[in-house]
């Protein structure tokens, strides 16, 4: 007697639970899963398990989110299972029998939605609840663009060329002059000795006062 | 008696054959030389081979009828290129002066040929430049993973990816709007952009490095920037073979179509091909023939030259495509895959059940019942045509900015492709640009604007600064509309005209008779009847045809061009819009200024001879 008193408790239980779910249900959401996408070989079969595995994980969501409320996994209800694997669920508050608010799940979601997909190894685009927009990653902005370093490099090796070329134009046209010049001048100086080495000959036997003054020309 | 127009005093202009054979043996120091054949004929080679080879002839070939294009581009080089190359080569090695000395000699009167083709060179190498400083910003952006145009950016409340980028793609969304920034229309100019400048300046500085003593500088860079594209080509056709799909891109490319040969816009645009490809009627061949010793086998030359520039637009065609068919493949399995999730979704069928190779049969099981027609109607499918993703239209820039970088993407190691590729195009448009400063400075030179003292490192550099501050136009916001329009009418209706006149000058006003004699003296025997029909009636029949149609389709078109305007309706598809009215003007300038300085300076001469001594005295 009394056992089918528990088993009728049990059932009207499940059944008024399962009242809450409904496809299209204003406090539950959409779960799509794909599986075969995601993994490929590696993909696990979807079962009674893994579906307990999803109720435990969002109920340690709500858990998570809101401390003090002590959902179990008998407070996710789910409906409307298809092969494709997606179904309906809800979140039955634990104290009361009434349903928990679609923005509280959904921020519980979105909380841990890292934990959610960890614990099925998916990403938000296999694991997808559909309303839930998935959280995008934070952009990374490096101190200096990175092309502006590649720009400095190129430059700076390029007006380094340039001002080694004009210094090397520069340096090669003055020795040039230099070379001119002194190329001028020691045919000057040629010039020069043959003339005195002559007056220096012609006077060659008589005294010249002109020979004390000829060191600056002997000194070689 | 062959037709030759008077022209006194021709002898007393040119150096004798005497003249040239004691030029010869003495070396007279004053005049630059070609450290050997191979630098001549690498910096022809760059010269030729430029970006054109790679975005403008495989679209042509693909658009035209894909292997049967081959025909008429064969043909128009042989009756059309060579002849008009070999022309260059060798009046260039006769007369030993850059585009305004030859001309002046045979006649000053037809000096004005030389300035116009110094003006054409200034005004095409001023935005030529400017899309190789495009290259060089996607070149500094390579080197970070992932690649800044593989994923859109994020919205200022990190909420959304950016509205534009979502609604386009990521690379459309780098190129129009991180790159280039673009306003609406060319009306709206914008301010500078400052990255943009500075790729700029970082461009004409490494050109000016490579030109700054003229050839004794080029001479040694060719060796890299002709060679270099060559090297990663081959790279890039290897690895394009292994990707899935590149096979189908290559058949596409080359499957003919024999009805193209009908058409005869197909025979204009081989002949266009041809003739912009060869960088003919810029002064930089004849310049650089100049530097070559007198008996140089100039004939050789030609040949070689044009048989390198066709092979090698082939050879970028088949690597271009393998590429294109690999993106083509990637868009298509996405596209299909998108309509089986879809599919999936909709009938909550288990995942397998629907793949791409059972997704005709399954679509039409579902069409052939009832619930099942109703709910695919509700589903947006998209129609996935692999041949509309391969012929998806892509030349000119979109080629290399928009379908190559979304392809280089979808590689391993893309910083790596992607950092390959542009150092590619990045030399083959330098080695372009050396060909374009040498037909700017010689002439400079030639028409001693400039004081003689003034070395050729200052003269460059003057060349090179004046060239930044007009190319800063392009770095408005609206400066890829003005690099279309100066791509449209400063580097087409000019050059032919010039090219044309060249022909009938050295021809007719120089005398192929004498022509005749000088490459005797100059390679040992003279030229075949093949040069002689040629140079006397195809080529320049052929140069005119082209002109006379490129004339009066530019004249009766609409003058429209294409926008990027996020504002649309039809966003991301270009919009057409038709260009203001002051833009005839500039047309104008941009290719009537060139031509008309033949007359002019034809007219001012006469003046000058006409006009009372003592203004002169």
């Amino acid at each position: 007697m009394l056992e089918k008193v528990l088993f009728l408790l049990c059932l009207s239980s499940s059944v008024l639970a399962q009242q809450f779910c409904t496809p299209g249900a204003s406090e539950g959401y959409k779960v799509r899963l794909s599986i075969k996408s995601a993994l490929g070989d590696e993909a696990y079969a979807w079962n009674e398990n893994e579906m307990f595995l999803f109720r435990a994980t969002l109920a340690f969501a709500m858990r998570s989110q809101y401390n003090g409320k002590e959902f179990q996994v008998s407070d996710i209800i789910v409906c409307d299972e298809t092969p494709r694997v997606s179904f309906w669920f809800v979140v039955k508050s634990p104290t009361s029998s009434q349903l928990v608010d679609k923005e509280d799940v959904e921020r519980a979601v979105r909380q841990y939605r890292n934990r959610i997909n960890g614990a099925f190894l998916l990403t938000d685009t296999y694991l997808e609840f559909i309303g839930i927009p998935p959280t995008l990653a934070a952009p990374v902005n490096p101190g200096t663009p990175p092309w502006l370093i590649v720009f400095g490099v190129v430059m700076g090796a390029v007006v380094a060329g340039i001002i080694v070329l004009a210094v090397s134009t520069v340096v090669q046209k003055k020795r040039k002059k230099n070379q001119e010049a002194e190329d001028e001048e020691n045919e000057e100086e040629t010039r020069v000795k043959t003339v005195e080495n002559v007056t220096y000959e012609n006077t060659c036997g008589v005294y010249n006062k002109s020979f004390s003054d000829d060191e600056r020309l002997t000194r070689m | 008696m062959r037709l030759l127009f008077p022209n006194p005093g021709l002898k007393e202009r040119i150096p004798s054959h005497e003249d040239l054979e004691k030029m010869e043996k003495e070396e007279a120091g004053d005049r630059p030389k070609w450290d050997n054949k191979a630098q001549y004929l690498l910096t022809c080679v760059g010269f030729c081979v430029g970006l054109g080879n790679v975005w403008r002839f495989p679209y042509l070939c693909q658009s035209h009828g894909g292997g049967a294009f081959m025909i008429p581009f064969l043909i128009l080089l042989v009756l059309e290129g060579i002849p008009l190359l070999y022309l260059e080569f060798a009046i260039g090695q006769r007369l030993r002066k850059g585009s305004v000395g030859v001309w002046a000699a045979i006649n000053p009167y037809l000096a004005g040929v030389g300035i116009a083709s110094m003006t054409v060179s200034f005004l095409v190498g001023i935005y030529y430049n400017t899309i190789t400083a495009w290259v060089m910003w996607y070149f500094f952006n390579s080197f970070q993973s992932p690649l800044p145009w593989s994923q859109c950016p994020l919205n200022a409340n990190l909420t959304d990816l950016v509205s534009e980028c979502k609604r386009s793609s990521p690379v459309d969304y780098f190129w129009y709007r991180s790159t280039l920034n673009t306003s609406d229309a060319i009306e709206e100019s914008g301010g500078l952009q400052w990255w943009m400048v500075l790729c700029l300046v970082a461009a004409w500085t490494v050109l000016y490095i490579c030109c700054i003593r003229g050839i004794e500088t080029t001479g040694k860079a060719v060796y890299i920037t002709s060679t270099l594209p060559y090297l990663v080509l081959t790279i890039f056709l290897i690895r394009g073979l292994t990707l899935k799909g590149s096979v189908d891109g290559i058949k596409f490319l080359f499957t003919p179509d024999l009805d193209e040969l009908v058409n005869p816009s197909t025979w204009l645009d081989a002949g266009a091909q041809v003739f912009y490809s060869f960088s003919l009627a810029f002064g930089g061949l004849i310049s650089f023939s100049s530097y070559n010793p007198v008996h140089n086998n100039c004939e050789q030359d030609a040949i070689i030259i044009a048989i390198i520039n066709g092979c090698t637009a082939v050879f970028a065609a088949t690597v271009i495509y393998s590429i294109i068919g690999f993106r083509a493949t990637e868009q298509f399995d996405a596209c299909l895959n998108e309509n089986i999730v879809t599919l999936l979704n909709a009938f909550n069928l288990a995942e397998g059940t629907v793949t791409e190779s059972n997704y005709d049969e399954m679509l039409q099981n579902f069409n052939s019942t009832a619930s099942g027609s109703e709910v695919l109607q509700g589903l947006s499918l998209n129609t996935c045509n692999l041949r509309t993703f391969l012929s998806d239209g892509v030349e000119g820039t979109g080629l290399a900015f928009i379908v190559f970088t979304e392809a280089i993407t979808k590689m391993p190691i893309s910083p790596f492709w992607s950092a390959l590729f542009f150092i590619m195009l990045f030399c083959l448009g330098l080695s372009t640009m050396f060909g374009s400063v040498e037909g700017v400075v010689v002439p400079l030179q030639d028409l001693n604007i400039f004081p003689k003292k003034c070395p050729k490192e200052v003269l460059t550099g003057i060349v090179c600064l004046t060239s930044v501050f007009i190319a800063l136009i392009f770095t408005l916001q609206s400066g890829n509309y003005w690099l279309a329009l100066f791509d449209s009418y400063a580097g087409s209706i000019p050059l032919l005209i010039i090219a044309f006149c060249e022909m009938i000058a050295v021809v007719y006003l120089y005398g192929i008779d004498r022509f005749n004699e000088d490459i005797e003296f100059m390679i040992g025997h003279k030229p075949s009847i093949f040069w002689q029909a040629t140079w006397r009636v195809v080529s320049p029949l052929i140069v005119f045809v082209i002109f006379v149609f490129y004339f009066i389709t530019k004249v009766t078109a609409k003058l429209t061009y294409i926008t990027w305007n996020p504002n649309s309706a039809n966003f991301p598809v270009l919009d057409t819009s038709p260009y203001p009215n002051w833009v005839y003007v500039i047309i104008f300038l941009l290719a009537g200024l060139p031509c008309l300085f033949i007359p002019g300076f034809a007219l001012y001469k006469l003046l000058q001879k006409i006009l009372p001594h003592k203004n002169h005295q």
